[in-house]
């Protein structure tokens, strides 16, 4: 009598607790789905709504960012439920997960994606062999922007590292260093296009004429000195050069900062010793300057040689890629958006993507030196 | 001895801060340039440089006088008290008293006009912040061009662009901010199988140009119905960004003192408290150098708001280099327009330099 009773109330127990599971698992799971569809709604409403612009803007900051922390924390929240073993084993992944498919979707698989269209013709269905590769390693266009690219790479990142160096090296002995460097630094806040609109106005032309008066800087500058104003982003090849100096000037900064603080690194005794042994400044700055600041001179060095590879603002605002200033970013832009050409596109960016191999081979090797217990 | 040495070193300063103030010079001159061009009026824009404001002296035109038909203007002329030939008349003669007498045109025209310096510039001819109003106004405006004709065009409506970029750039700074916050706090914290592959996927993608994504994503996009929404453009720069967040919260939480956490777990708290309410206030720097980073990429960005935003919802950027596009020529919207699109990143940029900084020297190379 006692023992089935017993046994009734463990039955009973059971019961009770596979409900309450049940329970548990049925809110755990309507509660993400309504969180779902709640953002959702939220969305059409951006999407299609035609409110007033200040009351689209506030929902859409409040929608995006509250979401986004809505999201883990219901997530979070069904994960903790489960029974027992599962918390642990699937935690992780609620947190490192939406990072992991997002980079996935948009960068790892995308390489993958892109690789396959660029083998395709211009609306990514027939199969065309190389022949998109044929054309972004042969075509006359392709060959200008890769010459192009590469006085972007030489001479950009050449003169942005040179300049860097050398405002990084005067300035530490002056007592107004940080008022030249923010001069020097504060282009990196300024859009490229808004650069593009300063530096646009520097160039700008007039031309020739009864009471023309040049309102460009360096035209108004070289009339001073007794020459001829010109059009100088219409006079190929110098006008590649005018569009550099545009970068220089927007990279000298970030060289100067990271190559000062390399600078503020070299122990005081290292030169003080040098100069005590009667080496000049000049012989200090090569023997011992130069190479304790290698490592972050190469770092440097590779930053800047990506950043000019993928160059496209500059030129898509200044020139548009006219007059013999194409470059590989504003030709992968034309080929996808102006001549609607997917596979020529996916090659060129194919092409960019080989480029910068090197540099993924040596981060991972970095990486991998940095982090051995990992 | 020593007077030598203070010479050589007073020398080398005047040297050293000579070549720095010249490369300033040339740094700063062109925005300065832009700068003062928004201030001024549509029609001086057109007719003299933006240094012509600073105080100067001038010759000024403050009037004309005819020569009578008698006098034979081929040899030399009787005019106000001296002589001059017709030649040295159009070279330009001052008299006495200051005035420049320049002959105006051929002989027939028998005009002498009178010029005489002046001090010009801002302080006799007042700035104006007309272009701003224009450019930033969504009407039809109306100025003066250089020959002095009425001009009506569209305004540009830099207002709402500006709306567009805040509410492109916040959410586009804060959701990746929060993704790899997460996502770091697991990576450098939490044991799961395929950590250490996974991660080595994130470094391998840090620098993989963002050009390999937008054909594959646009597709996916026009598919999913989200070209030119709000939330395709986030979820973009969520993911051209993610890695480089990722990576630099993971190499500042991994150093974060393992004893802390080991305390809070036997405190009882589970991963969620420890993570919102211990390693992310601690990693306050890191996300600060990370936002800011952030904000300024996406403010700045031209290229993925054309391609995924396009001309539904224009940011800044894209407002600013249509009306290059469209209006090339007319510099009083061009400059302010630049202004007005520099504003905020600027104010960001000088309020948090320190962390910005930081960021840069944690090494940060973006795809």
């Amino acid at each position: 009598m006692q023992k089935s009773q017993e046994k009734n109330s463990g039955m009973a127990g059971i019961v009770g607790g596979l409900a309450a599971t049940l329970g548990r698992i049925l809110i755990s799971f309507f509660v993400p789905v309504i969180t779902f569809l709640v953002l959702w709604q939220v969305f059409i409403f951006l999407r299609d709504s035609n409110a007033p612009q200040v009351v689209i803007v506030l929902v859409a900051i409040i929608w995006g960012v509250a979401g986004v922390a809505l999201l883990y924390i219901v997530s979070n929240w069904f994960v903790e439920q489960l029974p027992d073993p599962w918390p642990r084993r699937l935690q992780p992944f609620v947190y490192v997960g939406p990072a992991v498919v997002i980079m996935g979707w948009y960068l790892a698989v995308p390489v993958l994606r892109t690789l396959i269209l660029s083998f395709k013709d211009d609306i990514g269905v027939k199969w065309i062999g190389f022949d998109n590769y044929i054309f972004a390693f042969t075509d006359r266009i392709m060959l200008e922007t890769f010459r192009n690219n590469l006085l972007w790479m030489i001479v950009g990142t050449s003169f942005s590292v040179g300049l860097g160096l050398l405002i990084a090296v005067l300035a530490d002995r002056t007592r107004f260093e940080s008022f030249y460097k923010a001069i020097i630094f504060t282009p990196m806040a300024i859009s490229f296009v808004g650069a593009g609109v300063i530096w646009k106005f520097v160039y700008t032309y007039k031309g020739e004429g009864v009471g023309i008066q040049e309102i460009g800087l360096l035209n108004a500058i070289v009339l001073a000195l007794g020459g001829q104003s010109q059009p100088w982003l219409s006079i190929p090849p110098w006008n590649n050069f005018f569009l550099i100096v545009i970068m220089i000037w927007l990279q000298t900064g970030y060289a100067m900062v990271i190559i000062s603080s390399a600078i503020k690194g070299i122990p005081m005794e290292l030169l003080e010793a040098a100069r005590i042994d009667g080496a000049t400044e000049i012989q200090a700055f090569f023997k011992i300057t130069i190479p304790y600041i290698k490592g972050t001179l190469i770092t440097v060095i590779t930053t800047i040689v990506i950043f000019s590879l993928k160059l496209f603002d500059i030129v898509r605002v200044m020139t548009g890629g006219n007059n013999g200033t194409n470059v590989i970013a504003n030709e992968f832009y034309l080929q996808r958006f102006t001549y609607g050409n997917t596979g020529r596109a996916s090659a060129i960016a194919i092409v960019l993507l080989i480029a910068v191999v090197p540099v993924i081979i040596n981060n991972l090797r970095e990486f991998n030196k940095d982090r051995r217990a990992f | 001895m020593t007077s030598g040495y203070k010479t050589q070193k007073i020398t080398s300063s005047i040297v050293v801060n000579g070549i720095l103030i010249l490369i300033c010079l040339v740094w700063f001159l062109p925005t300065l340039g832009v700068f003062i061009t928004s201030l001024r009026n549509s029609q001086d824009i057109f007719t003299s440089g933006w240094w012509t404001v600073f105080p100067h002296k001038e010759n000024v035109p403050s009037g004309e006088m005819k020569i009578d038909p008698s006098v034979n203007v081929d040899e030399p002329i009787q005019i106000e008290g001296i002589t001059a030939t017709f030649e040295e008349l159009r070279q330009g003669v001052t008299l006495p008293d200051g005035r420049m007498l320049t002959w105006y045109g051929n002989k027939r025209t028998r005009t002498v006009i009178v010029t005489e310096e002046e001090w010009v510039g801002f302080f006799f001819k007042p700035l104006t912040l007309e272009n701003y109003q224009s450019v930033l106004s969504g009407k039809e405006i109306s100025f003066t061009d250089a020959s002095g004709n009425q001009i009506v065009r569209k305004g540009n409506n830099l207002s709402d662009a500006f709306l567009n970029s805040i509410a492109v750039a916040v959410p586009a700074t804060i959701i990746p901010i929060l993704i790899a916050a997460f996502a770091a706090f697991g990576f450098s914290w939490l044991n799961f199988p395929g950590r250490g592959l996974i991660f080595t996927m994130v470094v391998a993608i840090l620098v993989v140009p963002l050009q390999i994504s937008l054909v594959p994503i646009l597709q996916d996009y026009t598919k999913l119905n989200l070209n030119g929404t709000f939330l395709g453009i986030w979820l973009a720069h969520t993911g051209f960004g993610l890695p480089l967040a990722t990576y630099l919260l993971f190499n500042y939480m991994s150093t974060l003192p393992r004893d802390l956490l080991e305390a809070a777990y036997i405190d009882g708290a589970s991963n969620f408290t420890i993570c919102t309410r211990l390693i992310l206030p601690l990693s306050v720097p890191a996300l600060a150098s990370f936002a800011i980073f952030q904000f300024l990429w996406v403010w700045n960005d031209y290229l993925i708001a054309l391609v995924f935003l396009g001309d539904k919802s224009r940011v800044v950027t894209y407002a600013l280099a249509s009306i290059v596009g469209e209006k090339g020529q007319d510099w009083h919207l061009l400059t302010s327009g630049a202004f007005v699109s520099m504003l905020l990143p600027l104010a960001v940029f000088f309020a948090l330099q320190r962390f910005f900084v930081r960021g840069l020297l944690a090494g940060s190379v973006k795809g």
